[in-house]
């Protein structure tokens, strides 16, 4: 006995020696936190990793609590969520936060993606954490649609039953499938039962699993930066990139005050406009759900609409849906598309720039459309916008190659 | 010791032990995957109804459900089945060759057993949702009255056979059913079977 409390009982290098000897716990932090140096010239673009992730935790926190007093049953999750609203303390600032939060999820998301898509973040050796990335946006997306099924409003059933109808488009195993995802012959009970298990069970673990991989590929690899360039390559006498500064205290300081903004925009929603006009919570949702009734203009919840446009762009079931899924996942093949020679909005030419805006308003404008009523006028227009987003994507092997570029620098440099 | 290894035979376990395990988890995953069909509570609630017809009037439309679905019985009057003449040039299937899409009774022009009923799913073949009955005719659009789908436009005819150039793919879908006496049908089951 006496020996062994020798060898490993005798405190010599106080507590953190002790967790020390049997977790690398210092040796994790310095390696994620402390020790991860990631570029001194990150801008504004560069937040909202972070804040996704602040978001993902509101969103679990929120969602905990609401499953207290929700009840995953369709005679009586529709009074469940009225009575969070209303009966519970604090019940309805807990739901909206979990409603103004998904809205925002998909904010910061886009936002995210879209300065991968500036800066080439996505590019050599960084596409698998773009792959990974992109998983996360699946499961996000996956996450929201089964969340929207809980209130039970006119919305939430409509909206599922026009999604699930698209998989009944898959020839051969179509209509066996959408009978499995429903688990009855129509959107029913069990169909609610399960999607709130898949929302809260199935499809966090996922996203927790996801952010974890999506981390580790991101600190192997190392932060991306605004010049396109690898820190890397420039290292100091101690082994450190001349250009890069621990993530902490360094970036977790800038980060908090990306988060206290976040927070101010968040709130304004959250206590002032919780639906915002029908955008981050739709009208017809204030109902309860009736499969004898089709809401007069069912449109999903604004971050589906760009792709939901494409998909009404096409008179044609199979086809919409293909495009439809081929809208979501082109994305994955941005690191194979982009033939440049710089990685960087910085040192690209006039074409990619033209390219990137042109993309930009396709989508918002595919946003836009997807909202409004399916009339031949916004019909032609969402045809006329699918092209432009689809040719962002598929030509892109040729405009970036064509592309004339300005000399990378060295060491990144500052601008304003 | 390395020497000694025999290569074959490591090979060979290695892959009798994967395929054996890959068998076991194949047959495990069959009861979590059957978990998700339709249970029995659901298939009893999915059982045949009774729908008496007897009241309905000539261009009189009925809805009823079943299986937790709408399903539209329409009663139409000689003036109506006569229009289903006018559209056949604008349809994508008007011999109702889409087996897929009703029983072979109900193979024929006006998509049913008896001519003058009706009996139609009211989900819209693109992504579900209920059409609209528009019985008017506006010969100007080609539009001798029928079905018309407010989600997507989709348009159908008064025997629920969709148009051209809109995105419902099919014919609207024309359940199982038969005729128990003149004026009460039994939709869910034919005399093949039940759906």
């Amino acid at each position: 006995m006496a020996r062994i409390e020798s060898e490993v009982g005798t405190p010599q290098g106080g507590f953190m020696k002790w967790i020390d000897d049997r977790f690398p716990f210092t040796a994790t932090m310095k390696y994620h936190v402390t020790e991860y140096y990631a570029s001194k010239n990150f801008n504004f673009w560069y937040v909202f990793g972070v804040l996704s992730m602040f978001v993902l935790v509101m969103q679990f926190i929120s969602g905990i609590f609401l499953t207290m007093n929700y009840k995953p049953d369709a005679a009586e999750a529709f009074a469940s969520v009225e009575y969070i609203m209303r009966d519970v303390e604090w019940g309805w600032l807990i739901r909206y936060m979990h409603s103004t939060g998904a809205s925002f999820m998909f904010i910061v998301v886009f936002l995210h993606m879209f300065r991968a898509m500036l800066y080439g973040s996505y590019r050599k050796p960084r596409e698998l954490l773009w792959i990974i990335g992109m998983m996360i946006f699946f499961a996000l997306m996956a996450e929201a649609f089964a969340g929207y099924l809980l209130p039970w409003g006119q919305m939430s059933y409509w909206g599922a039953q026009v999604i699930i109808s698209l998989f009944g488009a898959i020839p051969f195993i179509g209509d066996a499938l959408v009978e499995i995802i429903r688990g009855d012959y129509s959107i029913s009970d069990i169909t609610l039962n399960r999607f709130f298990a898949l929302h809260v069970i199935v499809i966090p673990l996922a996203l927790i699993a996801l952010v974890f991989v999506h981390i580790v590929a991101l600190h192997e690899v190392g932060s991306s930066n605004p010049d396109g360039i690898e820190i890397k390559n420039k290292k100091g006498p101690d082994g450190i990139p001349l250009d890069g500064v621990a993530f902490h205290p360094y970036h977790t300081a800038k980060d908090l005050v990306a988060i206290i903004i976040f927070l101010m925009f968040f709130s304004a929603v959250m206590f002032f406009a919780p639906d915002l006009g029908g955008y981050f919570l739709e009208h017809a949702n204030f109902e309860p759900a009736n499969m004898q009734v089709t809401p007069e203009h069912i449109a999903p919840i604004w971050y589906f609409t760009p792709f939901y446009a494409i998909l009404r762009a096409v008179p044609n079931k199979l086809w919409g849906t293909i495009l439809f899924a081929a809208a979501v996942m082109l994305p994955i093949f941005l690191p194979w598309l982009d033939r440049s020679r710089v990685s960087s909005i910085r040192y690209r030419g006039w074409i990619y720039k033209m390219a990137l805006t042109l993309f930009v308003v396709s989508f918002i404008s595919l946003g836009w459309l997807g909202m409004q009523p399916a009339e031949q006028i916004y019909v032609v227009w969402a045809r006329i916008f699918a092209v432009m987003y689809f040719a962002f994507f598929l030509l892109m092997p040729y405009y970036t190659a064509i592309d004339k570029t300005k000399p990378v620098p060295d060491r990144v440099v500052y601008h304003g | 010791m390395t020497e000694d290894v025999d290569r074959n035979r490591r090979h060979f376990l290695a892959v009798a032990t994967a395929v054996t395990g890959g068998a076991g988890i194949a047959m495990v995953a069959i009861p979590f995957l059957a978990s998700l069909k339709p249970s029995a509570r659901a298939q009893a609630q999915g059982a045949p109804v009774e729908v008496p017809i007897g009241s309905l009037e000539p261009g009189e439309m009925i809805r009823i459900v079943w299986r937790g679905k709408l399903v539209f019985v329409l009663r139409r009057s000689e003036e109506m089945l006569e229009r289903l003449s006018a559209t056949t040039e604008f349809l994508r299937d008007p011999d109702s060759e889409e087996v897929e899409q009703q029983p072979e009774y109900a193979v024929n022009q006006h998509r049913s057993v008896k001519p003058e009923f009706l009996v139609l799913e009211a989900a819209c073949t693109h992504l579900g949702c209920i059409p609209l009955s528009q019985f008017d005719v506006s010969p100007a659009e080609n539009w001798f009255g029928g079905f018309y789908c407010p989600c997507h436009g989709s348009r159908f005819d008064l025997a629920g056979r969709v148009y051209k150039g809109v995105p419902a793919p099919t014919n609207l879908r024309v359940p199982p059913y038969r005729f128990l006496q003149n004026d009460v049908i039994l939709i869910g089951i034919d005399n093949t079977g039940a759906a």
